[in-house]
């Protein structure tokens, strides 16, 4: 078990999220940087289902009220173990009683942390992942107690850790394909799309990215359609939403772009202000 | 009904399938056997199908690599003649109470129409509406088959909260808020049933392709039967769907 000393905003439970319940108007939800958090699961030879945390904005505590191995990866919050800055990306043996802290960011916008065989708090229609009205609770609070799998054979802490390509968070290309409204933009909209460097407003969550730039726009709404995370939506008004991992099953918006998976999980790192542009695969 | 249909690509994980844009019967009906078809040749590849009112979109477990062969695979299935029993279709008889209590748009709503307030409620109690799918939040059904004299916009500015079992109009829709959630549709009454209950084995009742009519009852019957849904002792009213 793991006790939440001190919980940041927004920090919750997810796995690959749920599949099979759309028909039913749930959203998929699931780590919104899935290259991350599989990444943390493998290095601790987890199956890829199994749940880890997602912590976004950093400042926050944990405490081990049993003995595991844990791997963190993804965003650098900073974390320490009794005091003692740890590596991301390796395996590290803790004990009981001792205090996990995230910090100051240096880097990236979502954190993961495994823990050998998982996080088990309850699965509802096959997933873990945190989702208001779905799972008991939406975001990890203050004093939480998280199940976290067993384990017998003593996994010891290594030496080496893995490292992630720097582009992972910096690069500046979100790739994407054409969505199934992008023939019906102009000329004009699609160079746009194209050229426009975008920021990230700061209406922007894990629902999607809602961006500063918009495009003028004449298309009509659709009849209420299926959406997922990574489609672009551009809005009556002209502006443009990326949704996210929590977004609708459903949308009336125009879909002009659909990211690739890799482009989601490069965007889920991103942050209020960060820039990018879309490239459109050929 | 053969119909000529549209495939796109969305993305690497997902196809596209339209029909042609309108709301109709008929396109949901042809819609639903396809997906059937679909569902019993290739349930193992994919992981979501997700209705809309003209198109069927498949959500693949893994990218896809032969985009064009798949859609020729998708073609033949449509073309095949769907005999197999169709699923069970159910007409649901929803309790509503159209009190001014729940009903707080209803002085409004007259006010911007013809009709009385008396009108309102009956003529929304007098149709049946078909589920086409459900969306924009879990167990949210998108319901056609609105009298257009009950077209109502959307409140310029949504309210923070509409309660949970809400009854509304919005623009050319009815429907009724699984949850209680921000909205900006026009409330005309409140449903004690229960639309979405994650803990359930069958989360939703209904399904696309079901019926609903709903059912007026007085504030004394609904706080009664606001009470059964709590204790688990009241089923809704269904019947067999025969077409």
């Amino acid at each position: 078990m793991i006790k939440v000393l001190k919980a940041s905003f927004y920090s919750s439970v997810q796995d690959k999220g749920r599949e099979g319940a759309a028909a039913l108007g749930v959203p998929v939800s699931g780590a919104m940087d899935a290259y991350s958090s599989n990444l943390a699961n493998r290095i601790l030879n987890n199956s890829e289902t199994d749940a880890v945390l997602e912590i976004a904005y950093g400042f926050c505590a944990f405490e081990f009220l049993t003995e595991t191995t844990i791997c963190i990866s993804g965003a650098h919050f900073s974390p320490k173990i009794k005091g003692v800055p740890v590596a991301l990306q390796t395996r590290i043996r803790v004990y009981k009683n001792e205090v996990l802290t995230f910090g100051q960011n240096v880097f990236g916008a979502r954190c993961y942390l495994a823990v050998k065989n998982g996080f088990l708090t309850t699965a509802i229609l096959n997933s873990r992942s945190f989702f208001q009205g779905i799972t008991q609770q939406t975001f990890l609070g203050k004093g939480d107690v998280l199940p976290i799998g067993t384990f017998t054979n003593t996994i010891a802490s290594s030496n080496t850790s893995v490292k992630i390509r720097n582009d992972h968070f910096e690069s500046q290309r979100i790739a994407c394909d054409k969505g199934p409204e992008f023939d019906a933009l102009s000329a004009s909209q699609k160079e746009i799309l194209a050229r426009q460097v975008f920021t990230i407003s700061n209406d922007n969550s894990r629902m999607g990215y809602r961006l500063n730039e918009g495009i003028e726009n004449t298309l009509p709404s659709i009849l209420t359609s299926a959406v997922f995370p990574g489609t672009v939506q551009l809005t009556p008004s002209g502006k443009v939403i990326i949704l996210m991992r929590d977004c609708q099953v459903t949308g009336g918006y125009p879909r002009v772009l659909q990211l690739t998976n890799t482009a989601i999980n490069q965007l889920a790192q991103k942050k209020t202000n960060d820039t990018f542009q879309f490239v459109l695969k050929s | 009904m053969n119909k000529v249909l549209s495939y796109k690509p969305f993305g690497e994980q997902a196809i596209l399938i339209e029909w042609p844009q309108y709301i109709s019967d008929q396109i949901l009906e042809d819609l639903l056997r396809f997906k059937e078809g679909i569902q019993k040749e290739k349930s193992h590849f994919i992981a979501d199908y997700i209705i809309g009112y003209h198109s069927l979109t498949l959500k693949y477990k893994t990218p896809i690599l032969n985009y064009t062969a798949e859609v020729e695979t998708l073609k033949s299935i449509y073309k095949k003649d769907a005999t197999s029993k169709k699923k069970p279709r159910f007409l649901w008889e929803i309790p509503v109470c159209y009190d001014l209590k729940f009903g707080i748009d209803l002085e409004e709503m007259a006010l911007k129409s013809k009709l009385s307030i008396d009108e309102i409620r009956s003529r929304h109690a007098a149709k049946t509406y078909t589920v086409f799918f459900l969306g924009f939040l879990p167990g949210f059904l998108y319901l056609g088959g609105l009298h257009s004299d009950l077209f109502f916009d959307r409140k310029p500015t949504p309210r923070l909260k509409v309660p949970r079992g809400a009854v509304a109009i919005g623009g050319k829709q009815t429907g009724v808020y699984p949850c209680s959630s921000p909205g900006g549709w026009n409330l005309l009454g409140k449903t004690p049933i229960q639309f979405f209950d994650s803990t359930k084995k069958q989360p939703c009742f209904a399904k696309a392709g079901d019926q609903i009519k709903f059912k007026p009852i007085s504030l004394a019957k609904f706080y009664q039967l606001e009470k059964e849904v709590a204790e688990n002792k009241y089923t809704i009213s269904k019947t067999l769907v025969h077409d």
